[in-house]
């Protein structure tokens, strides 16, 4: 159980001088995975044969030189909300229990282009609705840290995956914090890029404004290598942006003298554990110890962030989930009373109890009457969150802050109040809203041994900014293995 | 569909509000769904009317983040039989067609 | 009737684009074509799939909005309508709500009652949604993705019209409009032109409009007229029976005569609108704008002025060829061909209208090429072929589309002007109609006439003519 204590690119150096094959490294992940599925619950498929096969032409085309990337022959895993041809794809859901794409989606392309092996497809919140993945049709991910514990979400599979050494990076998506959650919460770096960056052709959507693909790894490093391969400009996504600074890992330098870092006083206040407090304010402390120039300032806003959020995303989730109607894929009742039988019964057994809560909420906020009042005061609101963003950028290279008020939950605490769990979001949600991008990196534990994350938010296109300071960061704090993965190792 | 409001001004959902939103999204909610249901759309609404304390006069609403326009693709034509790709995943088909529920009454 | 009541009528007119691409995937427009064939994962709804809009389509509504002097919002955008229905993949329609392409416009046609415009208030870019086959046997149907995606605008009309006759002539106008613009072949019984009838009536002089209905997608013309006359009793009926007009859809059944509503509790008729997150605003430049105007073809008024003016044609007649794109592109180009217009035109406003009528047939069907037509009237021209075998050699071509020159060769249809030939016949003519030639002899000039045709008929039909008739009276 060496690999895959390794980062991503240290294994894929690895791979690279011939000291270990790509088939070796999938195939102590698919040991890792056997022996700590049954706790963690981290994946929802598991393409052993697959993977093999795939790692051994990898072999060959690093053999021939053909793939040159530093994650080529390197095992990954994809959040199930990622189309995979010929893969399961089921978003978390009954609904698609049993869809099996015909088309693979751009970011996941771009990562097979670079030789990637991808292992299987990892746990979620259903449709990605959730803070925890304890929505998911297929059984809740546990904490690899505290296996009582969620490890958030909605891309808990993903980051549970990586903390508990099943697989050394992975991917996940963020549309309100869904990467950098539970990469806070299962004590790995997820990095949600700007909107636009990777292409979201293939994503299954939750609130197209808002989703984004990102990588979930041990550190910055990965992070910023497997960005470098996700970002392209792709003409099937009309939002996918064109962009020349995508050389992410020229950012990793180990020097943040000068860089103007900002710290809402609104993300210190009511609501936020003091044992969060405390390890964020000790990591800003040690970026200016190491010449970064640190100040808290007001952001304004921010309690307005969770309602424009919920409506803006909750109202396009409302759309983007109508095809899921027992017609062209996945589940569908019994259909011998008609086609509007069908279409409800379709629906309401096959979407789970939030999935149908927010599909409630989006229809209402768009219905006749409503909308202005619900959907165009949310649009707005973004409007002026983003201008209180614009004003900060103005002022700072970055803004630090928590990632959540507190460390993961227990299971089964967060599902029975769902707007004490939309709460969580209150230092994600607004970076979503403004499209910028924004990393989440350990930072500590608390005092049950829980990770802690501080999350780097950056203007818009300014990741390089991000990546550097999480960079000069981690060279101090290194990265912390979870209890998980290093059980591993006593088996 | 009117909803009410409380003196307190909390929001208040009827049930004809539910029945109507259950038509729009195609959702059927069990009795005990829909009561649970009610409760949390009520709070949450309670809770987003915290938008209305925000002065957004004057504001244009943002749909879009970046002033990105005119992405288009040129009048081509990419010629492939999509037929059983569209349908592999059809819970019920007849040669190369959907099979759905009548949906009229001849 | 106590009360003099007046019909408003609204159109909703659906075009589907002539475009080779779908509007948001590269898959083909093309008819005919074995279900879900053209389809790829945009036009089926599939998870994760994402619309990319094609230029072309936006530049054709642009040019149809010109073209019925609308103002183009230069910046405009695409929105979502929510509604569940087999037909449409995604359960919602990609279409312009909040910033329709075009708006304020409007188009001037002309009846009995004189010349009126009929305002346009907007024209929109939308998507085509799947088609339904229901089954005979058992309680289903089929669902085939093949439309799903095509490019349509839709068109719709202030309440400016008060007639069936105002209503035919408005979408007599707005076709062969968009027939000259290239943008759509609008043929209804294909589907690619669709018409939506909002209709209401009041009593005469009263401001405030009545409630109104719609009627979806009827089939024709004529059954637009006929739906307009049976809708207009209906209502009016309603309410001199103390009754009231409720605002409902209703569908025209053409074979039947009468309309009945479209109603169920299971549609409640509220799309949720909002703006599509999956495609970024259309920003028209000036440049990009003028670009559309300079490229607008020549329309029906200068194209009739111009026969007129540079052809000498009678007015009626440049009126006939113009109020169709095929005929009129027919008639330029066999008059470029064979460089005698008066002749082209002919042939078009006789021998072609009269075949038109008799296959019921419209301007549009027309397939033969303006090569053959130049080809035919030269023969003719040349004294190769008579008139009379001319018609008979058009009718192939209208059919067939056949070379004429290959055709009278293989047919032996040249004409026959030896005079030995015609002299030996017309002697035979003239022994056996003893009692004509009498008659003829006795001052009867009618007489003359018979055997004229009795000598064209031994010769079938190829004679020429003139000879025939100057060669007998000397012989007589």
């Amino acid at each position: 159980m060496k690999l895959l204590s390794l980062t991503a690119v240290e294994l894929g150096k690895k791979i690279k001088a011939r000291q270990v094959t790509a088939e070796e490294a999938v195939r102590e992940a698919l040991c890792a995975i056997e022996q700590k599925e049954a706790q963690v619950h981290s994946f929802v498929t598991v393409d052993q044969e697959g993977a093999i096969k795939r790692a051994r032409e990898v072999q060959k085309g690093i053999a021939n030189g053909s793939l040159t990337s530093p994650l080529a022959g390197v095992p990954v895993a994809i959040k199930d909300n990622l189309c995979t041809q010929g893969m399961l794809t089921t978003c978390g859901s009954n609904m698609l229990h049993n869809f099996i794409p015909t088309y693979t989606a751009q970011a996941v392309r771009n990562l097979e282009r670079a030789g990637a092996v991808i292992l299987g497809k990892t746990n979620m919140d259903e449709f990605a609705m959730g803070s925890t993945t304890e929505t998911s049709a297929f059984g809740a991910t546990k904490n690899p840290w505290n296996l009582d514990h969620v490890p958030g979400g909605s891309s808990g599979g993903s980051c549970a995956a990586v903390a508990a050494e099943e697989v050394p990076y992975a991917l996940g998506s963020d549309t309100g914090g869904s990467i950098r959650q539970p990469s806070a919460f299962c004590g790995v770096t997820g990095l949600k890029p700007t909107y636009g960056t990777v292409s979201r052709y293939g994503l299954i959507a939750y609130g197209s404004s808002l989703d984004q693909v990102g990588p979930i790894a041990k550190d910055v490093t990965d992070c910023a290598a497997v960005l470098e391969v996700l970002a392209s400009h792709d003409q099937k996504d009309s939002t996918s942006m064109k962009r020349e600074d995508t050389d992410f890992t020229a950012a990793l330098k180990d020097d943040v003298r000068g860089m103007r870092i900002g710290i809402p006083r609104d993300y210190l206040g009511d609501g936020l554990e003091d044992d969060v407090k405390t390890a964020v304010l000790a990591a800003a402390d040690a970026l200016k110890q190491q010449g970064a120039m640190v100040e808290q300032f007001d952001l304004r806003l921010v309690e307005y962030a969770i309602p424009a959020y919920y409506v803006i995303a909750a109202a396009e989730a409302s759309s983007n989930l109508e095809r899921y109607d027992g017609v062209k894929y996945g589940y569908r009742a019994q259909d011998d009373q008609g086609l509007h039988q069908m279409y409800k019964k379709t629906r309401s057994q096959g979407f789970g109890a939030e999935v149908k809560r927010r599909i409630m909420l989006g229809s209402f906020v768009l219905s006749s009457g409503y909308y202005d009042a619900y959907y165009l005061k949310a649009l707005r609101t973004k409007a002026l969150i983003k201008q209180a963003f614009d004003e900060a950028f103005e002022k700072y290279d970055l803004i630090l802050g928590p990632v959540a008020p507190a460390p993961a939950p227990k299971l089964g605490e967060s599902l029975c109040d769902p707007l004490k769990m939309y709460l969580g979001d209150i230092y994600t949600v607004s970076v979503n809203l403004a499209g910028l991008p924004a990393i989440s990196v350990p930072c500590g534990v608390d005092a049950k041994g829980l990770p802690i994350g501080l999350q780097l938010i950056g203007d818009c296109f300014q990741e390089k900014k991000i990546i550097q300071a999480a960079y000069a960061y981690q060279q101090i704090r290194r990265y912390q293995r979870s209890p998980l993965a290093q059980r591993g190792e006593i088996i | 569909m009117e909803k009410k409001q409380t003196e307190a001004g909390k929001n208040v959902i009827t049930d004809e509000i539910m029945e109507y939103v259950g038509i729009l999204a195609k959702l059927e909610l069990s009795v005990e769904e829909k009561q649970a249901a009610k409760k949390d759309m009520e709070r949450i609404l309670d809770y987003v009317g915290k938008l209305n304390q925000l002065d957004t006069s004057g504001v244009e609403p943002m749909s879009d983040i970046f002033s990105v326009s005119n992405v288009f693709r040129e009048d081509q034509v990419e010629h492939k039989d999509g037929a059983e790709d569209a349908l592999a995943n059809a819970p019920k088909r007849r040669g190369q067609a959907f099979v759905v529920p009548r949906t009229v009454d001849l | 009737m106590s009360k003099k009541y007046e019909t408003v009528i609204g159109l909703e007119v659906h075009v589907e684009l002539a475009t080779k691409s779908k509007i948001f995937c590269s898959c083909s427009t093309a008819f005919g074509s074995a279900p879900n064939t053209h389809t790829c994962p945009v036009c089926t709804g599939m998870p994760g799939s994402l619309p990319v809009l094609n230029k072309k389509v936006v530049e054709y509504a642009m040019a149809v909005g010109l073209a019925a002097n609308c103002k183009i919002n230069q910046y405009c955008r695409f929105d979502r309508k929510n509604y569940f229905y087999p037909d449409n993949p995604q359960n919602y329609q990609i279409s312009q709500l909040y910033l329709p392409i075009c708006h304020h416009g409007g188009i001037e046609i002309e009846t009995e009652d004189g010349v009126k415009t009929i305002g346009i208030h907007e024209i929109h870019m939308e998507e085509d949604a799947g088609k339904l086959v229901h089954d005979d046997w058992e309680p289903v149907s089929l669902v085939d993705y093949n439309r799903s995606g095509v490019p349509l605008i839709e068109i719709v009309s202030e309440p400016d019209m008060r007639s069936a006759k105002e209503v035919i002539a408005y979408l007599d106008k707005l076709r062969m409009m968009i027939q000259y613009l290239g943008a759509s072949d609008c043929k209804m019984q294909e589907g690619s032109m669709r018409v939506d009838v909002n209709l209401s009536v009041r009593q005469q002089g009263s401001k405030a409009y009545g409630t109104r209905t719609e009627m979806k997608n009827i089939g024709s013309f004529k059954a637009i007229a006929r739906a307009i006359e049976a809708e207009t009793v209906r209502q009016i009926d309603l309410l001199e029976s103390g009754g009231r007009v409720v605002q409902e859809t209703r569908h025209w059944n053409d074979e039947e005569g009468y309309s009945y509503a479209m109603r169920s509790k299971e549609d409640a008729q509220d799309y949720r609108y909002f703006p599509e997150p999956d495609l970024v605003p259309i920003v028209i430049s000036d440049e990009w704008l003028q670009q559309i105007k300079d490229r607008q073809p020549e329309f029906r008024e200068a194209k009739q002025a111009r026969y007129v003016s540079a052809f000498g044609l009678p007015e009626y007649d440049a009126k006939i060829l113009t109020s169709s794109k095929k005929l009129a592109d027919l008639f330029e180009e066999t008059a470029a061909l064979c460089k005698k217009p008066k002749k082209a035109s002919n042939w078009l406003m006789g021998e072609t209208m009269r075949l038109l009528k008799e296959h019921e047939m419209d301007p549009e069907e027309l397939s033969f090429s303006p090569q053959n037509l130049a080809r035919l009237i030269a023969l003719a021209d040349a004294g190769t072929i008579n008139g009379t075998v001319a018609k008979e050699v058009f009718e192939k071509v209208f059919a067939e589309d056949i070379a004429p020159e290959q055709y009278v060769q293989e047919h032996q249809l040249q004409m026959v002007d030896d005079e030995d030939a015609l002299k030996e016949t017309i002697a035979k003519v003239i022994e056996e109609n003893p009692q004509s030639v009498a008659d003829y002899q006795g001052g009867k000039e009618k007489a003359l006439g018979f055997l004229v045709g009795q000598t064209m008929k031994a010769l079938k039909g190829k004679a020429n003519p003139g000879m025939v008739n100057q060669m007998l009276k000397e012989m007589l």
